[in-house]
C-alpha cells in the first residue's frame, strides 16, 4: 500500500515536472528574445534534475546542477552578451525555411513515440517503486574508474583539448 | 511509473531539439537547442538504468554531460570568433562552403 501512495506522488510529481520542461523547451526554441530563450532553457534543465532524482540517481543530479545550470548557462549568457551589440527581441532569429522544421520534427515524433508505445507498452519501470534506492556514489566511482576507465581517461583528453581548442580560438591576435 | 512515460518525454524533448536546430538562425540558439537534444538522450540512459538496475546508465550519463560541456566551451569559441571576423553570427550568412 505504501508503495502504491510512492507510485501515485511520483507520477504526479513526474507530470507537473514533465509539463513544466514541455513548456519550457517550446519557449526555447519559439522566443524571439536569446536572453529569455536561456533562462527558459534554465528551467527544462532543473527540470531534468528533478526527472533525475525521481529516478534515483542523485549524483547525476546534482552533477547536472552544477555543470548545466551553473557553469553551461553562464557560457550561454556571455556568448549572448559578447556577439550582441543590444539585448532585447528580435524578428530575425529564425531562418526562412524554419516552417520546414515542424514537419520534420512532428514526423520523428510520431516514429518515435510509435516505436515506444509498441516496444515498452504499459511495462513498469521496475516492479516495486517502494524498493528504489539512490545509487551510492561509491557505486558510480567504482563503475567509473573499473570498466570505464578507459572512456573517463579518454574524456579527459577530450576535455583538455577543449580548453587549449577554446583559448587558441578565442585568442585576440 | 511506466518505461514509456520517461523514453515519451525524452523522444518529445528530442524532437524540440531537433526542430530548434532546423529552424534557428542565431548560432547560440542552435548550440542551445543541442542541449536539449543531449538532455533527452541522458533521460533515456538513467531510465535504463533503473530498468536493467545496473550503474552503467548512470556512468554514461556523467560522460554525456562532460562531453557537452566540452562541446558548448569549443562551440562558443567559435561563435566569437565567427563574430570577430564577420560581425554577424547569422548560419544563413556563412555559406562560402556551399559548391
Amino acid at each position: 500500500m505504501i508503495a502504491a501512495d510512492l507510485l501515485v506522488a511520483q507520477n504526479v510529481g513526474f507530470g507537473i515536472i514533465s509539463l513544466l520542461m514541455i513548456v519550457g523547451a517550446l519557449r526555447v526554441v519559439t522566443v524571439n528574445n536569446v536572453v529569455h530563450a536561456a533562462l527558459w532553457l534554465v528551467i527544462v534543465l532543473s527540470g531534468a534534475a528533478a526527472q533525475y532524482l525521481l529516478l534515483s540517481a542523485e549524483f547525476v543530479a546534482i552533477t547536472q546542477v552544477l555543470v548545466y545550470v551553473g557553469a553551461v548557462m553562464v557560457l550561454f549568457l556571455f556568448g549572448t552578451m559578447l556577439t550582441r551589440a543590444r539585448i532585447g527581441a528580435e524578428s530575425d532569429l529564425n531562418n526562412k525555411n524554419w516552417a520546414l522544421g515542424i514537419p520534420v520534427a512532428l514526423l520523428m515524433l510520431g516514429v518515435m513515440s510509435y516505436v515506444i508505445i509498441d516496444g515498452f507498452g504499459d511495462e513498469r519501470l521496475i516492479e516495486n517503486p517502494g524498493e528504489m534506492t539512490p545509487i551510492p556514489v561509491q557505486v558510480i566511482s567504482d563503475d567509473i574508474f573499473g570498466p570505464y576507465l578507459l572512456p573517463f581517461w579518454a574524456l579527459s583528453f577530450v576535455l583538455l583539448v577543449a580548453v587549449i581548442g577554446a583559448i587558441v580560438l578565442a585568442r585576440k591576435d | 511509473m511506466l518505461t514509456a512515460q520517461f523514453l515519451l518525454l525524452g523522444a518529445v524533448l528530442f524532437c524540440i531539439g531537433v526542430y530548434g536546430v532546423l529552424a534557428r538562425k542565431n548560432a547560440v540558439m542552435v548550440l542551445m537547442s543541442i542541449e536539449l537534444i543531449l538532455n533527452s538522450v541522458n533521460i533515456n540512459l538513467l531510465a535504463f538504468s533503473v530498468r536493467h538496475g545496473s550503474v552503467d546508465g548512470n556512468t554514461f550519463a556523467l560522460y554525456v554531460i562532460a562531453i557537452a560541456a566540452a562541446e558548448v566551451g569549443v562551440g562558443l569559441a567559435m561563435v566569437l570568433l565567427i563574430y570577430r571576423n564577420r560581425r554577424t553570427i547569422a548560419l544563413d550568412d556563412l555559406s562560402e562552403m556551399k559548391g
